[in-house]
């Protein structure tokens, strides 16, 4: 094992097609047009010395150690800033170039501190490698003199010294150190897109600022990490290799927060991990990363993590530990004995979006072999199980239709109930990137999320409908494509059903569905939503990009359907640049989609009912397998209220705190008499779990993660799992417990029995993605390859589908007793329940859940910022904090759920999407007053959460 | 939740389908109501579907009624299926 090195070509890859030829050293170099020198040279396998330049910016030509001497021109111009010519020959070492850098090594050291040995950068310091590439022997000048090293020179305060800035939990600020490169500025520019930093001050008193000389925490600093990565010295550095030391091996693997699906090297010293640095070649992130990813990775050894297996009578008592063979026996002998009383119906599971393919895969194997059901489904339920209906109708599979390179070729975005740039940080990066470069943004979203307008960023529309209209506004931006003869008829005729885009055509073109006639509802002034789509149909290549804003309402698979049917209407599929792509929440929901999660449909979206699909996996596993549908997680529940239903296994899913209508949730599990929970934590779920069995962490485990694009990942092993075993080997032996002769060695063979029953992922195996780093399904014999882009050609269907999108108003409506509607959302630093996240430092940015109000709604009901107020619904009351802001509109009032003493879900309902029953988290009625401290429910829960998380013989576990 | 609201539940559910259906064009209405449950309704929800039904509800909105006939009923509860199938080996 050793670590995983790449090679920094310096300045970023030229896209031309053009070849130019020429020669360095002597060496001929073939490199496309607009190329740098530098870069031409370390393709010819020459190393020009240089500071300020690294291929993931912009050449700069500061820091003047990558001079060259280029034949026929005079002077010494900057490698990273002169592209290559034809013929063109070039010198990197000769006698002058070797003067003129050690001249330049000798005046930046001059000015740095001589403590390597000390250095957190020993073994990893560009600076201290350029003194050694350019032979720098002797500081003529001294260290005396004006610096920025000490604190102190003879005696007198030295005014141009700063102390170190240690307030971002994850890295320290050095200003003594730093050599003014300029890198981390650009970093945040061109990769991070916030423009937190920047250079003060001219001449020697140049020095790096967060915001205007702010600390890190305290500036717009989103702690991304792009800087510290960029940093040659270490003036930035991780602290957690100030406090380890430098990393011995490393392995390639895949972020388990969001469905970006970063890919990260995983720096290691034996089993410890020193930092997770983003690879260049992960295509979905291309190097990049966002603060959870690259630094909130604490909980995998966080003290409230449980190790041992866990049994309890009833939910009232405390845990009792017992040995693995003990739990599994419990709950196989449990599980048989509620099946034998109640039905072979009354038992289910639910497989988890955060685990491996592999492990989801075993998890519904387990349910419809051993359990002998199909109840089975996944989270996926309450985010975008709408996408699958919709999308699924419309084209004919579910999946989004593009590669997040695609968006490099996007001329105008429709942003959709999304904020890439806190749900989505590396893709909200290479989003404003791309917007930067000229291309136009419309969002779609009530709240004035941050792409509207940001540095150097600024939506050309921002359409503030209300929550629970988007049907109407994607149906009135159909309306003025068709009637305004915007649409592709070209693309229409050949790709699609004619005859159901005349049928649809007529239907948008009613005048009720025009912006003038909704406008009243929507709230969207019509002339906004005329220019908006003119934009659109007109503006290029357009994709569309969505989250939970789209799918989580009464309407949502409708929504999902207008999008196919606009994205169809402007001919915007097909090609890279454009598409339909709906943004995943979690790092494998994709995954636990494609893997047969859905209690309707086995591996690879193919419905139960069908029997050459039942046949294959019946041949397989020995068994026979009912025709029905199972149970949806919703339907669980009410079965369980109702008596039917009475026993469950959830792998990694907090559904008490994700999950709609808390006290319906509760309800449920409280009346199941079996609750298994498989998980890192003593969850909020868990406190109504017969039986806990510890799970392991994405750091622990060989597996695949597939992200929002389709691709999968390898996940790889870098440490033993501290609970034992990794959550497919928990999962085999209770299956093994239950009677199923399962044996598998290795994840690599749950891959391949997946790849023989899955036709899109016929050509899948670890072997295959060891060769090509990672592989977007279907991958088979139709797509060796991989499908970076979907519906290429023609639609998987066949002919793209129109369907009819009326708008029918959510039955959730404002009135007197609750007139404001509450919409949810998440933040950057935290992550779904918080589960993880709430683990780590990254509470210094999000230690609680506020609730955003209008400051006329604010006011009217006497509530001042950071007040104590009580957010009631018709489902219940909560209390937490107010944060007056008008991003929301008048009217509506916006929270995050991260934080289960907030019990925002509390307050939502038990209304849903009419196809999926995806819950309408989205849109809830509420009021607001103000409150003196916690509800009754909150004090209650709190008391019950603390109960519960007792263990015999230990003292009680802090949240 | 009673008996009662979970049979509420249902039909809200079957006319949230039927008011999607209601707006599609004329010849695929009924049957997609149908298809769709039959689809996505595990038999315990279509069964209570069907004791709404039959006990004639109100609230039922027609084309649910009209879909009714093309939903698959599910045989009845009678007794526990207690079959416990899981494989001796594979």
């Amino acid at each position: 094992m050793s670590l995983v090195h790449e090679i920094d070509y310096g300045t970023p890859a030229s896209q031309s097609d053009t070849p130019i030829t020429l020669t360095i050293d002597g060496r001929s170099i073939t490199v496309p047009e607009g190329t740098s020198i530098m870069r031409a040279s370390m393709e010819a396998g020459i190393q020009i010395p240089k500071l300020c330049a690294t291929d993931m910016v912009d050449a700069f030509g500061s820091c003047r150690l990558c001079l060259v001497e280029v034949e026929g021109r005079n002077g010494t111009p900057s490698s990273c800033t002169t592209p290559v010519a034809a013929n063109m020959v070039v010198h990197t070492q000769t006698g002058r170039l070797k003067d003129i850098r050690r001249g330049v090594m000798e005046l930046y050291i001059s000015d740095h501190p001589l403590d390597c040995l000390t250095c957190a950068a020993n073994g990893d310091c560009e600076l201290q490698d350029m003194a050694g590439a350019v032979g720098l022997r002797d500081v003529r000048y001294g260290y005396d003199g004006d610096n920025h090293v000490r604190a102190r020179n003879d005696g007198a305060i030295n005014a141009q010294w700063i102390p170190k800035d240690e307030s971002n939990p994850y890295f320290t600020y050095d200003p003594s150190k730093c050599i003014v490169c300029s890198r981390c500025v650009r970093a945040c520019e061109e990769v991070q897109g916030t423009f937190a930093l920047t250079i003060e001050g001219r001449g020697f008193e140049s020095r790096v600022s967060p915001g205007a000389h702010e600390h890190f925490l305290d500036s717009e600093c989103v702690s991304c990490g792009a800087c510290v990565q960029a940093c040659p010295t270490a003036t930035l550095t991780e602290k957690s290799v100030i406090a380890i030391g430098q990393p011995e091996h490393s392995a390639v693997t895949t972020c388990a927060y969001c469905g970006v699906g970063c890919s990260f090297k995983a720096e290691m010293r034996g089993e410890e991990l020193v930092r997770m640095v983003p690879w260049k070649d992960g295509q979905a992130n291309r190097g990049h990363s966002c603060v959870k990813g690259r630094f909130a990775y604490g909980y995998a050894t966080h003290k409230d993590r449980i190790l041992n297996p866990m049994i309890r009578e009833n939910i009232s008592d405390p845990w009792r530990e017992v040995s693995w063979e003990e739990a599994y026996s419990h709950v196989a002998t449990e599980f048989r004995r509620i099946q034998y009383q109640y039905g072979r119906e009354s038992i289910g599971g639910i497989t988890s979006s955060r685990c491996t393919n592999e492990e989801t895969f075993l998890v519904q194997k387990l349910i419809r072999a051993g359990f002998g059901n199909n109840n089975v489904d996944t989270c996926a339920r309450v985010c975008h199980s709408p996408t699958g209906y919709g999308l699924g109708q419309a084209f004919g599979t579910s999946a989004g239709t593009q590669n997040f390179d695609s968006v490099e070729q996007t001329d105008v975005v429709i942003v959709i109930g999304a904020n890439p740039t806190d749900g989505h940080p590396v893709f909200g990066s290479r989003l404003k990137k791309r917007l930067r470069q000229g291309a136009k943004l419309i969002v779609i979203d009530p709240r004035r999320i941050d792409l509207v307008r940001t540095p150097h960023v600024e939506a050309a529309y921002h359409l503030p409908l209300k929550p629970g209209t988007n049907v109407a506004v994607m149906t009135a931006l159909a309306h003025v494509i068709v009637t305004e003869g915007l649409f592709d008829e070209k693309f229409i005729r050949e790709r699609c059903d004619w005859s159901e885009f005349q049928d649809w055509a007529a239907f948008v073109s009613e005048e009720a569905h025009g912006p003038e006639a909704t406008e009243s509802f929507t709230g969207v002034p019509a002339d906004l939503l005329r220019g908006a789509a003119r934009l659109f149909a007109t503006g290029g290549n357009g994709a569309i990009y969505y989250g939970l804003g789209v799918t989580e309402h009464s309407q949502g698979s409708t929504t999902v359907m207008a999008i196919a049917n606009l994205a169809m209407a402007t001919g915007n599929i097909g090609r890279p640049g454009v598409g339909v792509n709906p943004l995943r929440g979690q790092n494998n929901v994709q995954g636990s989609c494609d893997m047969g999660s859905f209690p309707h449909e086995l591996p690879g979206y193919r419905h139960i009912s069908d029997d050459a699909t039942r046949e294959t996996f019946e041949k397989l596993w020995g068994v026979s397998l009912n025709n029905e549908p199972g149970l949806r997680i919703p339907n669980m529940l009410d079965a369980a209220v109702e008596g039917t239903f009475k026993g469950i296994y959830i792998q990694g899913e907090d559904i008490l705190q994700s999950d709609p209508d808390t006290k319906h949730v509760s309800a449920g599990l409280a009346a199941m008499e079996c609750v298994v929970v498989h998980d890192l934590f003593l969850n909020e779920t868990a406190n109504y779990a017969h039986v806990f069995l510890p799970g392991s962490t994405f750091l622990e485990k060989d597996g695949t993660f597939t992200n929002a694009e389709r691709r999968i990942n390898r996940v790889r092993k870098v440490m033993s799992p501290k609970n034992g075993y990794a959550d497919w080997e928990v999962t085999q032996k209770l299956a093994q417990a239950m009677g199923l002769n399962w044996n598998y060695a290795h994840p690599s063979q749950i891959m391949d029995e997946i790849a023989a029953s899955t036709p899109s992922f016929a050509l899948v195996s670890y072997d295959h993605l060891d060769k090509v780093g990672s592989v977007q399904w279907p991958c088979n014999e139709a797509h060796p390859e991989g499908s970076p882009i979907m519906h290429v050609g023609g639609f998987v269907r066949g002919k793209g589908k129109f369907i009819r999108t009326e708008y029918v108003a959510t039955d959730e409506r404002t009135g007197p007793r609750f007139p404001l509607l509450l919409t949810t959302g998440r933040i950057l630093s935290q992550y779904n329940v918080g589960a993880q996240t709430r683990r780590t430092e990254n509470v210094a940015w999000h230690a609680e859940d506020r609730l955003e109000i209008h400051p006329h709604d604010a006011e009217q009901r006497g509530i001042k910022d950071g007040d104590w107020i009580k957010l009631a619904s018709r489902s219940g009351d909560t209390t937490l904090r107010s944060l007056i802001t008008d991003r929301v509109s008048p009217g509506v009032v916006y929270t995050t759920f991260h934080h289960p003493d907030t019990q925002a879900n509390v307050i939502t309902t038990d209304f849903s999407d009419w196809a999926t029953n995806c819950p309408e988290y989205k849109v809830t009625a509420v009021q607001v007053s103000p409150s003196n401290g916690p509800s009754e429910w909150q004090d209650d829960y709190n008391d019950l959460s603390r109960r519960s998380r007792r263990i015999a013989g230990k003292m009680e576990a802090a949240e | 939740m009673s008996h009662d609201q979970s049979q509420e539940k249902l039909i809200r559910m079957a006319n949230q389908i039927a008011t999607f259906f209601l707006s599609q064009p004329e010849a695929g209405r009924a049957s997609g109501v149908a298809s769709h449950i039959n689809k996505f309704w595990e038999p315990r929800m279509r069964r209570h579907l069907f004791d709404s039904l039959d006990k004639g509800v109100d609230g039922v909105m027609p084309l649910v009624m009209e879909a009714s006939a093309m939903i698959n009923r599910p045989s009845a509860p009678a007794e526990v299926d207690r079959r416990n199938d899981a494989p001796k080996s594979i």
